[in-house]
């Protein structure tokens, strides 16, 4: 197993490693295969000619193809495996795996090393011992997708069934780890029940979650603080759960933050309060999502409705609605909006303000 | 101050009701803009009133308060006090127009309020323009309404349209008659139906006295029609009725109304003019036309009254008289 780092590191860029688990904390959660691996190792059925070679120091590079094909995720196994054992010192027992056995599972304890015989693949083996060899794949313990989790976790697998799409959350491998070490009953169990009691269906929690995965890592005190602050800006307890529902960042976000859009939308919009609240609960999403665009039209968003859509009839009337910055003719949203209509008729439409109420007398 | 400008605020006049917007709305607009009118108007100066104070005396070497008589401001008028001067308008509407409608919508300030239900017993016809759209039938008749079906409308020319609006003429001109209650044994009578000025002068459906074909460009058309007693609803049901008619479907895509009774496109006021001058000068422009209408429609009658409409010109008109250029009433 004796590979250079330059080896190494080119075969780690080429394979889209999304995250490595700690095989050492991952073997207290996971069953550890038994001991009857050890022996059925040498012959096991699943091993191809390629892995074969592993075991003799010999390296293949892969490229993120992996994925597809479950034989790949044996060698994908195998290399993780070695990879790690190669690279992370993290328990000494792995680096003494590497100098003294040709490949074997790193989960595997010194003390079962030290009885075993040396081991041929070539070993004959009797019917009975071959039926009884049990060789379920082993868990890697470093993988780009939860697929290879999901069965040996209870959270995955609750999350799932509540609706939870974890191919989106596998993208994103500080939560994938985090989810994968929560306890389902400590952890997880708390914040589900703070969304229910929020008003939030069994049904809408799957797509709750898998938008604002990272709800778990907030402390449900702050949570309940957020909800606190809604509710003293006399929120109702059916607004709230509409606004959540239609945007799940927004228990992330904290009650400063909330505060000041609150506040910006009121202040920029010069709504009245009641105004700004039934805004908000109809259109969460102007809390989370980006400012920008609001501030870029805040001189389109004063203005009255009634008044942009007469002009902007007017000029398609006169043929001179050219909105397209690179044509010529072309007027801005600002000239639209914000200049007088006296001035607007002259310029902008070239017609009197006569011809201009005559038109609107035809609407 | 403020009496003199409430003076001039009584009487009728016409606004112009943009599509969208909601008749009451527009009415308490309207009542709004002439209360800011009203209440931005200075002031009078703050009377005076007498009091004894203690004061010190002129002339007297000894300082000594006595009590004079001074004339000290007093401040039960001030606005601050007693709130604006005007809070509350009797502004009254004529014939209402709905949501999606628009055009000539009369209102009445004040003792011109009363003048609404004289006219409203005058029995007036009104003008509209209808556009409708060939091809498509929804449920209430407009575009945003649930579709219901789609169908051609390749086999419907002009003349087939024109043949079909003189048949609906033809059949209201019999129920103008029914229903004015006219004993058309009377020598008067015979005369005036013969001139075709018969009128209901009570409650009764919907009745068209006139209907035309402005435009006609597959699959748009616009008509003109001419009718008393109406709801917009109800015209929106003609067209689709007139869809069915051409064996097709059609939807009506607006409802404009030109004339209500004497008030017309030119003098109905737009919506940056909602202000009190405007408004005042409005109402002093028409209040001759409506003075000699009402007394028209006072004098003793047989129960019949020649229709006060703006004459027909002959031949095919395009869209401009749609926009209401003309204006004359006529008889």
């Amino acid at each position: 197993m004796a590979l250079s780092a330059q080896q190494i590191s080119k075969w780690f860029n080429s394979v889209k490693l999304r995250s490595f688990i700690n095989a050492a904390q991952l073997t207290k959660q996971f069953p550890r295969p038994g001991r009857t691996l050890l022996n059925g190792f040498s012959a096991q059925p699943q091993l191809s000619s390629d892995n074969c070679f592993l075991q003799w120091g010999y390296k293949t590079y892969r490229s993120s193809s992996l994925r597809n094909s479950s034989q790949s995720t044996n060698s994908s196994r195998q290399e993780s495996n070695s990879a790690q054992s190669t690279l992370l010192p993290v328990v000494n027992e792995q680096s003494e795996i590497t100098q003294e056995l040709p490949s074997f599972d790193s989960e595997l304890s010194l003390e079962d090393l030290d009885d075993l015989p040396p081991l041929s693949p070539l070993q004959q083996v009797s019917e009975e011992e071959a039926i009884q060899i049990i060789a379920d794949p082993l868990l890697p313990p470093a993988s780009f997708t939860l697929r290879d989790y999901v069965d040996h976790s209870e959270t995955l697998q609750k999350l799932v069934l509540l609706g939870v799409d974890l191919s989106k959350i596998e993208k994103h491998p500080d939560t994938a780890n985090l989810l994968l070490r929560l306890d389902f009953e400590k952890d997880i169990k708390p914040i589900l029940l703070f969304l229910k009691d929020l008003g939030l269906e069994d049904n809408q929690l799957g797509g709750f979650l898998t938008k604002n995965y990272a709800i778990f890592s907030e402390d449900l005190e702050n949570l309940e603080t957020r909800v606190a602050y809604l509710q003293s800006k006399n929120f109702s307890k059916a607004d709230i759960a509409q606004m959540v529902r239609k945007a799940p960042f927004l228990l992330s976000f904290s009650v400063e933050r909330l505060d000041n859009r609150l506040g910006f939308f009121q202040k920029e919009l010069e709504l009245s309060v009641k105004k700004t609240r039934d805004l908000v609960v109809r259109l969460p999403r102007l809390l989370t999502g980006s400012l920008e665009p609001v501030k870029e039209n805040m001189k389109v968003f004063n203005t009255r409705l009634f008044k942009v859509k007469d002009r902007h009839l007017f000029l398609a009337y006169l043929g001179r609605a050219q909105y397209d910055p690179a044509k010529p003719n072309y007027i801005s949203l600002d000239k639209l909006v914000s200049i007088p209509d006296e001035v607007f008729c002259e310029e902008i439409a070239k017609a009197s303000i006569q011809d201009f109420e005559k038109f609107l007398k035809t609407l | 101050m403020g009496s003199a400008g409430l003076a001039r605020l009584q009487g009728l006049f016409a606004v112009y009701k943009p599509p969208g917007l909601k008749w009451l709305h527009l009415r308490d607009t309207v009542e709004m803009q002439l209360l800011k009118g009203l209440n931005a108007r200075k002031p009078p100066a703050p009377k005076q009133r007498i009091r004894f104070l203690l004061c010190p005396v002129e002339g007297s070497e000894k300082k000594e308060l006595t009590l004079t008589a001074t004339s000290v401001p007093t401040l039960t008028d001030h606005p601050l006090v007693c709130g604006p001067a005007f809070s509350s308008l009797k502004i009254g509407v004529g014939h209402r127009l709905d949501v999606q409608s628009s055009g000539v919508f009369v209102l009445g300030v004040g003792q011109g309020c009363k003048l609404l239900t004289d006219l409203y017993d005058a029995h007036l016809t009104k003008d509209y323009t209808v556009r409708g759209l060939l091809g498509k039938a929804t449920d209430n008749f407009q575009e945003d309404g649930r579709l219901v079906e789609k169908t051609t409308y390749d086999h419907v020319t002009r003349e087939k349209l024109e043949r079909i609006l003189s048949v609906i003429q033809g059949s209201h001109q019999k129920a103008l008659v029914m229903y004015s209650s006219l004993d058309l044994q009377s020598q008067e009578a015979y005369e005036m139906a013969v001139r075709g000025m018969i009128r209901p002068m009570d409650k009764s459906p919907m009745l068209i006295s006139g209907i035309r074909c402005l435009h006609f460009s597959p699959p748009e058309f616009l008509l003109e029609v001419q009718c008393m007693h109406e709801t917009q609803q109800q015209l929106r049901k003609l067209v689709h009725e007139i869809g069915l008619e051409l064996k097709t479907s059609a939807i009506c895509s607006q409802v404009r109304r030109t004339r209500d009774g004497l008030f017309t496109l030119d003098d109905a006021l737009l919506r940056t003019q909602w202000d009190l001058h405007s408004i005042q000068a409005a109402i002093q422009a028409v209040a001759p036309r409506v003075a000699a209408e009402l007394e028209k429609n006072m004098r003793p009658q047989l129960g019949t009254q020649p229709l006060p409409s703006p004459g027909w010109p002959s031949g095919s008109k395009d869209l401009g008289s749609a926009l209401g250029l003309e204006s004359c009433v006529g008889h």
